[in-house]
């Protein structure tokens, strides 16, 4: 898919190729934002020519309020809140001078890690710290030359602390404002000088570490917060998107609008022409209010053609899976140590099992929506979205115009969770606008918006393992079948290449199967699902591989320790030796683990019948990136099978804590959504279609469905790690394990249902 | 054309009375901290006060809400420091946020009625609400903390219309 959008290359860059020049923010803010004054309150103050811009990141006004801007998508992690206070601690600005907002996708905010403007993989503040520092850091700099200038004394006498600059000696002091005022803050910075400049040591952090109050959320208490969908543009009208029987692959025979015409309001109806083949056999019915054009899409008669995925069900994918799995020569390699195969032949013991999971939908509160208008030869594209380089493409392409005359107007996002990643919105709101000739903002209904999600695909995993004489583990083989998200994409540099030189692989399909216990011979095979990967596109549903890979390798592990008569814990502390390639992670895992059972008192008494605990540990998201995670379930299982999770302990080691109330925030959010994953969402797949529409029967955890949940957070001094994904991963092998333990049944399909636990259970 | 009473004002509205109100308000009025979620009535983020019930106003028509007290998030209070609001605040409770003005709305009818609810009144009041980032302690726990401040400000008010 997207083979006609051409991808802005993805290359990798750091400070080196950034310039921090006085003027450059408020130039391209100017232009991104001119057309709506006011829609995100700060952007007038940017274009002040008398601000003090010592970095792309933020200027100084006159009256010393600071406006961060940030290049991440906010989806309610307050990340932009965290570049503000990263910048904070080094420019030692007062934090009630502190404001964000959001940027557009010029270039020139791409992730100084990343190169691109993309906002997933827990990967934000970690790759961001160190530029916000020194861009904190510079701008502190400049000041405090230009008020030693005018106080007349040593700038190295000078002391900076809450917005104000002071020299104790002659009790002189200056405030930013003061300063910025003066108009002799003018110093640049090249990358070199940027490079040297000392930053602070946790020591002497102020803001670091702690839990200032994010900068987002009082607009979240009285409705003035902007999201995509609250987008008002000057004549602008509304577009309902009519989606198809089948998820992919469908066409439009024939459209007949008589009914519509009689719909007051109605404008036109839309048929998409979408060569970036993000979407297929979508319609638009354009009307004058959203509720018309709600009416005007119900009345339409389409007649489509299925195209080739319309039989297809979720049995027939998981068959798919099962019968490439089977074959020897399918799939890349993206682990292979030592040789499984002889290790099998001389194993004490082996063991197999096959672990699935079914269909996720992202759902988001916010409907999937983007507004576009096009001004001369721009088009502005207003949405909140966490990929606006590509998604700025995809417009581009559902335009038909060159990826540089498209504006991306960030948005905050109503949810993300990955779904925004995707950029299929852009393309109806970008052809109905062009269709009409007007602005026209396009609203999903939660309909549209669940059964043409970019969804966790369904997974198929195949273990086998080979055990010594000791019961220790030798050989492990790990097979995972699923659709590729990343790869559809079409972005070279998101891929991997393989272990086994056969071209490159979806590392966001196995990543975490690469774990940090020592096991000498170990093979993962990443097998792509042709049948799912076509009728079902698939995307990055948070946390993404780690998801579904530790629910198979934490399970086994646990069948294998049970199976040897071992306590699971121990089994795992025992092959997190810490050996070669694991040296550290290992041991922080194992750490993690330790604190996760003291905290929840594992093992130190006798349960009721019926109630067990179970453990699992977890290197999520990749293993380049991991936040150390164990989780100790505690569930109760009653005769039917019905299970009741009574509590869920969950140890996290993230290195460092820049907001530690946050990281509690976001840790517990992905705790229940791996909860909720694990136990009540399920998406099928019929005749081609998702068969879930709308919150009645696609079910995210509610607050009756909220367990106890107890987090204990590890920050060592270590580089700041993410904290968004890792705990969703951790959660469904707990649980699984703990059922195990109260009730002897073994569960290896998620979500978990009571009736296959009360199947396991007689088994 | 029909005429609603919003937030203490009269206005009139260019829409078909089997409009819902949820689309009245965000386009007609262009209040948008009501949101829209699921169309349905299963989600909560649209919720709004109808002479200070909670109602789901994608499943309200206009012309059911016309002659009744519309209160919408933008309205709860004049400064946005209603309890709940300082408490949402105070306890952090938003992330993505989106939901936050259903859930505020729905809390607000309940303590408007009940100054002093259980965490059990509290989780059946407020399970039709979802909460996609998985809020749910934190909302639960600012709900009760607004509770306490209202009930140490009824006190307090008494209290000094005694003396």
């Amino acid at each position: 898919m997207n083979t006609h959008v051409k991808i802005p290359q993805m290359e990798s860059t750091d400070l080196s190729r950034r310039s921090f020049l006085v003027g450059t923010a408020a130039a391209g803010l100017a232009l991104g934002y001119s057309s709506v004054p006011g829609l995100l309150g700060a952007d007038s103050a940017l274009a002040a020519a008398s601000n003090f811009d010592p970095s792309v990141w933020y200027s100084i006004a006159p009256d010393g309020i600071v406006t961060v801007t940030c290049g991440k998508a906010d989806m309610g992690q307050h990340i932009a809140s965290t570049m503000a206070q990263i910048i904070s601690e080094e420019l030692g600005a007062s934090w009630k001078d502190m404001r964000v907002q959001l940027a557009s996708n010029d270039p020139k905010f791409n992730d100084p890690v990343l190169g691109a403007q993309i906002t997933g993989g827990s990967w934000s503040t970690m790759m961001n710290f160190d530029a916000m520092s020194r861009a904190g850091a510079a701008g502190r700099m400049a000041l405090t030359e230009a008020a030693a200038a005018s106080m007349g004394v040593p700038a190295s006498e000078l002391v900076v602390r809450d917005s104000v600059i002071s020299h104790p000696k002659s009790k002189k002091s200056l405030t930013f404002a003061e300063v910025v005022k003066s108009g002799k803050a003018t110093k640049t910075y090249t990358p070199d000088e940027l490079k040297a400049i000392k930053l602070k040591t946790p020591e002497q952090y102020t803001m670091i570490g702690v839990s200032v109050p994010q900068l987002d959320i009082p607009s979240k208490t009285n409705g003035t917060a902007k999201y995509g969908i609250d987008v008002m543009l000057p004549g602008m009208v509304y577009g309902k998107v009519v989606t198809p029987p089948v998820r992919f692959g469908a066409t439009v025979k024939s459209v007949d609008d008589s009914d519509a015409k009689k719909v007051p309001g109605f404008i036109k109806a839309v048929t998409l022409d979408d060569k970036t083949g993000t979407t297929t056999g979508w319609v638009v019915a354009v009307a004058n209010t959203y509720a018309n054009a709600r009416k005007a899409a119900d009345a339409l008669k389409i007649s489509y053609d299925g195209g080739p995925n319309a039989k297809l069900s979720s049995e027939s994918l998981f068959a798919e899976a099962k019968r490439l799995q089977a074959l020897d020569d399918s799939g890349q390699f993206f682990v292979k140590d030592g040789d499984t195969a002889a290790a099998f032949g001389t194993a004490a013991k082996t063991m197999e099992a096959e672990y699935t999971t079914n269909i996720n939908i992202h759902a988001p509160m916010e409907p999937m929506n983007a507004t576009a208008q096009l001004q001369g030869d721009i088009w502005h594209i207003y949405s909140g979205n966490q990929f606006a380089t590509r998604s700025g493409a995809i417009a581009a392409g559902a335009a038909g115009v060159d990826p540089k005359f498209v504006v991306m107007h960030q948005m905050w996002l109503g949810g993300g969770f990955g779904r925004r990643l995707d950029a299929d919105m852009m393309v109806p709101a970008v052809q109905a606008a062009k269709a009409v000739g007007k602005p026209v903002k396009v609203i999903y209904s939660r309909e549209n918006d669940m059964t043409m999600d970019f969804s966790r695909p369904l997974t198929f995993q195949k273990v086998k393992a080979g055990l010594d004489g000791d019961g220790k583990l030798i050989a492990l083989n790990h097979d995972v079948v699923s659709a590729w998200p990343t790869q559809r994409w079409g972005i070279p540099d998101f891929l991997s290449p393989s272990v086994d030189k056969k071209g490159p692989l979806d590392a966001f399909t196995v990543n975490g199967a690469d774990f940090f216990y020592t096991v000498p011979n170990h093979n993962v095979r990443a097998i792509r699902n042709e049948m799912a990967h076509n009728a079902t596109p698939s995307g990055q549903l948070r946390s993404v591989a780690p998801g579904w890979t530790f629910w198979a390798v934490e399970s086994m592990v646990d069948e294998i320790a049970h199976a040897v008569g071992k306590d699971p814990a121990q089994y795992r502390i025992d092959m997190l030796d810490g050996k070669g390639a694991n040296a550290g992670g290992a041991q922080r895992l194992r750490n993690t683990l330790l604190a996760a059972m003291g905290l929840s008192g594992y093992g130190t008494k006798e349960l009721p019948k019926g109630e067990g605990m179970g453990v699992a540990c977890v290197s999520s998201q990749e293993r380049a990136t991991a936040s150390w995670t164990a989780c100790v379930a505690h569930v109760a299982v009653s005769p039917s099978g019905e299970v009741k999770v009574k509590k869920l302990t969950v140890a996290t080691d993230v290195g460092t804590q820049v907001h530690p109330d946050n990281i509690r925030a976001q840790v517990e959010g992905a705790a229940l959504w791996g909860l909720s994953l694990a136990m009540y969402e399920k998406a099928t797949l019929k005749d081609g279609g998702i068969e879930q529409t709308n919150f009645d029967t696609y079910t995210p955890l509610r607050m009756s469905q909220v367990p106890e949940v107890a987090i204990a957070v590890i920050a060592n001094g270590e580089k700041a790690t993410g904290v968004g994904e890792p705990a969703v991963t951790v959660i469904a092998p707990a649980l699984g394990n703990a059922i195990f333990n109260a009730v002897g049944a073994r569960v290896r399909s998620l979500p978990i249902t009571a009736e296959a636990v009360k199947a396991a259970m007689k088994a | 054309m029909p005429v609603l009473n919003i937030n203490g004002r009269n206005m009139s509205v260019d829409a078909a009375g089997d409009t819902p109100l949820l689309w009245a308000i965000r386009e007609q009025l262009q209040m948008t901290g009501t949101k829209f979620g699921c169309g349905a009535g299963l989600c909560g983020a649209c919720t709004v006060h109808l002479n200070g019930e909670a109602v789901r106003s994608c499943q309200t028509s206009i012309s059911d809400a016309a002659g009744k007290k519309i209160t919408t998030i933008e309205g709860l209070s004049a400064k946005g420091d209603h309890p709940l609001q300082k408490a949402w605040i105070a306890e952090q409770v938003p992330q993505c946020g989106y939901c936050q003005s259903g859930q505020i709305m729905q809390a607000a009818s309940l303590l408007a009625k009940n100054a002093n609810p259980t965490k059990e009144e509290v989780i059946a009041h407020m399970d039709g609400n979802l909460c996609r980032c998985m809020t749910y302690s934190r909302i639960q726990k600012a709900i009760m903390r607004a509770a306490s401040e209202m009930r140490t400000a009824s006190n307090a008010g008494t209290e000094r219309r005694a003396t």
